[in-house]
């Protein structure tokens, strides 16, 4: 039948639509298909892995723990939650974390927004190097600046204070937000501006009413960075804190006591510090996609 | 973009935020300064020793030696990273309520604090409570890292890989879906293969974020403290020190003002030494960027 000369145009066309239907799946076979989402699922139960460990271990009583390994928690108990949500020490290391990395977010979104205006619109005296110069301060290890933010905070008297800890994460997230949010407005079309101070805006009637809806998407990125670096940070957190605004971090370090380490509740602790990263990544799952390459490319 | 308006009150602008980050930044910077030339004893005793302690650190072989394991691991997570990064994001599915959940999966690590990163891992890997751990040991492996070096280093770079990988597959990702779908029906036309659409479309649109990648993944992997000070504590014996802690511990456990802050200068100047190259490496490539004739 296939050597044969088609007879009729129907008969052409249908031979012709079924050696079409075959190269299709020579070009994309089924099985490239299932590899790919094979690997996929390869890496993410390696992402998943040790959290579902940590999430197991959150579940199970001290003694389950230690007593053998167990794939899932046998007596399912809550009972490191409870903890957790009932002593003020603990509880509270929740509420000066989230308390500083706000103000933190706050402070930067504010300042770094008129910052990138003016880098992405005008030249002026020093512009290079004061943009190389923001950018260092992003390279800076915070293990260099340990000693001397404790004294300069101790001096001015903000030491264990929350204010303390959003302004020495300043150091990094303020040039961070100038760098992602520079890349943004400059995907925006300079006529924009132009047109809108033609029609008689203000420039800061115009920046919020015009341009900061313009680039929402790209505050959104910034807000997740800097809520992932601040909430992530420990060193600085710890050092300018002792009590009064003691970051979760630091709180989680009690759990060496003298009978060795408290294994549930860290892993209760845990499992409670990934909470607000699905919070944040929830609500900009959207803008991700595009936003995370930072308008640069 | 070479149609900046120039305008230097555009400084009034800048203000707010430099006075806030002087603040943060050029104060402890200058502190760092005068006790690197200084000899301190106490609050008022002190002699000025010129260069003296650069000297001494850069001859001292314990912190020759974390510089080059701090090399060594940046350059190894970097050659892990990157390459797994751009796979993860060729493989993340583009539409449909999938691509959501995968995303949000893959960020998962980024989010979690750095010394909790350390504390799961500590979980994951001990023999006799971590899935990882015991698995190796019912194969028998005897692995342990708090006595192997080698056990310690592979298991701080595999957590490394779980942590930051998802940065580079995000950035990627995001590069990805940048590429219009006219490319991609254009490179089936010419009957392309994988491969050559992978180098000739894919890769010169991921060179921007892929940068920006590597200068992010080579400061933080270069500052790398909480996770393995949890995990391993820096043992067995020095041999998962890294530079930071080398400092933490000489500046705030020994109050060795002098030495840590002429060891704080020397490592600020090395990332700044990288970083001024790799910000060089950008800003011609926006230059020819912008310039497509050239």
């Amino acid at each position: 039948m296939t050597d044969s000369m088609p007879a009729t145009p129907e008969e052409v066309r249908r031979r012709a639509a079924a050696t079409d239907r075959q190269r299709r799946r020579q070009a994309r076979p089924v099985s490239r298909q299932w590899r790919r989402r094979g690997l996929m699922a390869l890496y993410i139960v390696f992402v998943l892995l040790p959290i579902y460990w940590l999430l197991n271990m959150s579940f199970q009583s001290n003694t389950e723990i230690l007593g053998g390994l167990t794939l899932w928690p046998e007596n399912f108990t809550v009972e490191h939650y409870t903890k957790i949500f009932t002593e003020a020490s603990w509880y509270m290391g929740y509420v000066n974390s989230l308390g500083y990395v706000l103000m933190n977010m706050l402070i930067s979104i504010v300042v770094a927004l008129p910052a990138a205006y003016a880098f992405s619109r005008y030249q002026f005296i020093g512009d290079k190097h004061l943009f190389f110069w923001l950018l260092t301060n992003l390279m800076a290890p915070p293990a260099v600046f340990l000693l001397p933010y404790f004294q300069l905070y101790y001096t001015v008297g903000l030491f264990d204070t929350h204010f303390a800890v959003a302004l020495a994460h300043c150091l990094f997230n303020i040039p961070l937000a100038v760098w992602i949010l520079e890349g943004f407005m400059s995907g925006v079309p300079k006529e924009i501006d132009e047109t809108a101070f033609i029609d008689g805006y203000s420039f800061p009637r115009f920046f919020i009413k015009i341009f900061i809806p313009m680039i929402s998407s790209g505050i959104g990125v910034t807000l997740f960075f800097l809520f992932m670096f601040s909430w992530v940070e420990l060193l600085l957190a710890s050092t300018l804190t002792a009590t009064e605004a003691q970051p979760i971090a630091s709180v989680m370090t009690q759990t060496k006591g003298a009978s060795g380490i408290d294994w549930g509740a860290l892993a209760a602790a845990g499992v409670l510090t990934i909470l607000p990263g699905i919070v944040v990544v929830y609500f900009v799952r959207h803008h991700i996609a595009k936003g995370f390459a930072l308008g640069r490319t | 973009m070479n149609n900046k308006v120039r305008d230097n009150r555009a400084w009034w602008l800048i203000l707010p935020m430099l006075l806030l980050v002087s603040f943060s930044a050029i104060i402890p910077l200058m502190t760092v300064v005068n006790y690197s030339v200084q000899d301190v004893f106490d609050a008022n005793t002190r002699f000025f020793t010129g260069t003296e302690w650069f000297e001494v650190m850069l001859n001292d072989p314990a912190l020759q030696v974390a510089l080059l394991r701090q090399f060594a691991f940046s350059l190894t997570v970097l050659a892990i990273e990157v390459p797994l990064g751009i796979g993860i994001a060729l493989l993340m599915p583009k539409r449909g309520w999938q691509a959501s959940a995968v995303l949000i999966l893959v960020t998962l690590p980024l989010l979690i604090p750095w010394n909790v990163v350390g504390s799961i891992w500590q979980i994951f890997t001990r023999g006799d409570i971590g899935l990882m751990g015991w698995s190796l040991r019912e194969l028998g492996y005897s692995y342990n890292i708090t006595s192997s070096p080698v056990d310690a280093w592979a298991t701080i770079v595999i957590m490394d890989v779980w942590h930051w990988t998802p940065l580079i597959a995000l950035l990627c990702y995001s590069g990805l879906r940048s590429i219009p779908e006219a490319y991609y029906q254009a490179a089936r036309i010419d009957r392309a293969s994988t491969w050559s659409i992978f180098r000739y479309i894919q890769l010169p649109k991921l060179t921007n974020v892929l940068v920006i990648g590597v200068l992010l993944r080579f400061m933080h992997s270069f500052m790398i403290y909480a996770e393995p000070f949890v995990l391993t504590g820096g043992g067995p014996g020095n041999s998962t020190t890294f530079l930071s802690q080398s400092l933490t511990t000489m500046a705030i456990g020994q109050q060795d003002l002098g030495p840590s802050a002429a060891f704080s200068l020397i490592y600020f100047l090395i990332i700044l030494l990288v970083c001024w190259v790799f910000y060089t490496a950008i800003m011609n490539m926006q230059k020819d960027n912008n310039n497509p004739e050239a």
